[in-house]
């Protein structure tokens, strides 16, 4: 088991590795230096400029030094902010992106689970339809256009929830909403398959005959058993929300990091779209990682010693 | 006797020459066949079109290709609107006679934006789920076909890749690179294939061990011949499958790199970029954001639905 942890740890940081070299090396192959700009430094205040921000220096000491500042969480400086350090604008965009992210995953998970075992408690009736509807709706349509769509009927329409901003609970309902939709259904069509498949299991029919409860058969048998799969999915969850959120943050107004990037991006801040690049990496990476790790903690049929297959 | 529902076998004394007759002789007759014989891909074809969805979400998809192809010609032989034709004197027009879907803020026919929008977002989605085949098909295959530490190595190599978020890689490349139809393209397959070639290793793993490989390869087939003769043909269903279902996914992140504004670049648009562009005034002007909304979502929904009845067809024991 140690092996395994050791194993995956060892592949995250191979992976991340990688990618903080190709941002690195992609960021230094863009034309021009962050120097260069319609006004022409006096030469000795260039060179100068040069020697602070290490530019004066072959490429590789560069990337070495980059790679030990990232190390320490020192991502450099912004270019379009004056004295901003890219460090401190992930640190105090994060805290809102950070709610928005968790509120979400929670809410997806709790919806998309019930939604699953409703369709499948009852399979093939009114229920299972309109909840396997809704989950090829969500999975199909793009979050931006939920995002639009909730914003147009409960705000603009029906003056029921604030358009923008994140100031409050209720500022919450429509981001969240938009976010976790593809989530829900993916959760809904996952948990379903399963528990159909756990229900016709023999140990459910075992339980039934000693006589348990059908609550307690629900509980310690067919949840417990049908949300397995649900646990794989949360890393790729964690990606699907954080990277949704850059967008459903630029059209909620919400201050998370997801609007810096989108803002880096467009006035190319290219220190800024490194640091966010990486700082999503990790937390990425991160979360795939944990998800692995509690799923082999949960179903003790995982094989260890095996790497993924298909 | 007659009530009993257990059968007795009668003992051999109980037996007289009268029950025994000649069965089974006449070879010819137990040769002819007694039904029409249907091949896989009839039988699959006959299981997709007895599914409704399915071939409803076929026909949206007819329609939709259909539209983008014809929807610019029609209007240009009806009103003579280009795609960059601006019209300032009628900016953010509500639908009408003259303009189907209306126009945008700069006076531009809607209905020409959308189903030019609909076909650069299709172009985008297929090349890219094409270029995720072919390299996908490849590389699988080889990890499939010669296993050990081949196979080791590049499935490795592979999830390294894979571990990185795909969406951040293409963000990056988009940053770096111009972007134009190519480059998004190519940014959206960078690590796109690999979900492909997984797909087609596991297939490979599992045929390459069956009767029939084991008869070609007696008779001197290579590996060439192998693979491409042979295991890929057979893998052909869950290979068809995988590409119908990248394509919504290619759409979809085509259009959130136009909503960072790194997708393809104006006077072009695409059905995301459309959607971005509409988004600054869409509480007022609710047209400009519907027709492309729709469409694009139209569009994944009928990809996606097809894609799990051809599973569903290909595949009946999958099917839950």
């Amino acid at each position: 088991m140690v092996r395994y942890i050791a194993n995956k740890l060892l592949f995250m940081l191979i992976s991340l590795f990688i990618l903080i070299s190709a941002t690195f090396f992609l960021m230094k192959a863009i034309p021009g230096s962050p120097l260069t700009s319609e006004k022409q430094v006096p030469p000795a205040i260039q060179e100068r400029l040069e020697e602070q921000l290490g530019l004066d220096k072959p490429v590789y000491q560069q990337y070495f030094k980059y790679l030990g500042d990232v190390v320490q969480g020192d991502f450099g400086i912004s270019m379009k902010k004056i004295n901003q350090d890219v460090s401190n604008i992930i640190g105090q965009t994060f805290s809102a992106s950070l709610k928005l992210g968790l509120v979400a995953i929670v809410v997806a998970v709790i919806v998309g689970v019930l939604l699953g075992m409703l369709a499948a408690l009852y399979h093939r009736k009114l229920i299972d339809n309109v909840a396997m509807v809704l989950a090829v709706l969500g999975i199909a349509v793009p979050s931006f256009v939920v995002a639009s769509l909730l914003q147009y009927v409960f705000s603009s329409q029906l003056h029921w929830l604030p358009t923008m901003g994140f100031k409050g609970p209720m500022y919450y309902v429509l981001p969240v909403a938009a976010l976790t939709a593809q989530p829900i259904a993916f959760i809904a069509r996952l948990t379903r398959s399963s528990m159909l498949e756990v229900l016709h299991a023999d140990y459910i029919k075992t339980a039934k005959a000693k006589g348990l409860s059908w609550l307690a058969i629900l509980w310690r048998h067919v949840i417990r058993n049908g949300i397995m799969p649900v646990i794989t999915y949360v890393g790729p969850m964690t990606a699907n929300i954080v990277t949704g959120s850059v967008v459903i943050e630029q059209i909620f107004g919400i201050g998370g990091i997801g609007k810096q990037f989108v803002e880096a991006i467009s006035t190319r801040d290219y220190p800024v779209i490194m640091g966010i690049t990486i700082f999503y990496g990790i937390l990425l990476m991160l979360a795939r990682f944990l998800t692995d790790i509690a799923y082999m903690i949960v179903d003790p049929r995982v094989k260890v010693n095996k790497g993924k297959e298909g | 006797m007659e009530h009993n529902p257990i059968q007795v076998m009668p003992t051999p004394v109980d037996l007289k020459p009268e029950d025994f007759r000649k069965i089974g002789t006449d070879e010819k007759e137990a040769e002819v066949i007694q039904r029409e014989s249907i091949s896989a891909w009839r039988d699959a074809w006959q299981r997709l079109c007895s599914n409704k969805m399915s071939m409803v979400a076929l026909s949206v998809l007819a329609l939709i290709i259909l539209a983008a192809i014809v929807g610019p010609w029609i209007s240009k032989w009806v009103h003579g609107y280009n795609y960059y034709s601006n019209d300032l004197m009628n900016t953010n027009q509500k639908p009408s006679g003259a303009h189907w879907f209306g126009t945008d803020d700069l006076g531009r026919d809607m209905w020409v934006r959308t189903w030019m929008g609909a076909r650069i977002s299709l172009i985008v989605g297929l090349a890219a789920a094409c270029i995720d085949l072919l390299i996908g098909v490849i590389y699988g295959g080889i990890m499939g076909y010669f296993g050990g530490k081949v196979d080791e190595i590049m499935n490795k190599f592979s999830e390294i890749l894979y571990a990185i978020p795909y969406l951040l890689v293409t963000i990056l490349l988009l940053v770096v690179m111009e972007p134009s139809l190519g480059t998004i393209i190519l940014a959206l397959t960078i690590t796109g294939w690999i979900n492909m070639s997984w797909i087609v290793r596991g297939e490979i793993m599992q045929l390459k061990n069956r009767e029939f490989v084991l008869a070609s390869r007696s008779m001197g087939a290579g590996s060439g011949r192998l693979l491409f003769k042979h295991l890929l043909p057979n893998a052909v269903g869950p290979i068809i499958v995988t590409v119908t279902l990248s394509v919504p996914n290619a759409i979809f992140s085509e259009a959130f790199l136009s909503f960072l504004g790194l997708g393809v670049q104006a006077p072009i648009a695409s059905l995301g970029s459309m959607i971005n562009d509409a988004l600054t005034g869409w509480l007022y002007y609710p047209w400009r954001m519907l027709f492309p909304a729709a469409v694009i979502s139209l569009t994944m929904l009928a990809f996606n639905i097809f894609g799990d009845g051809l599973r569903d067809a290909l595949d009946p024991k999958l099917k839950k």
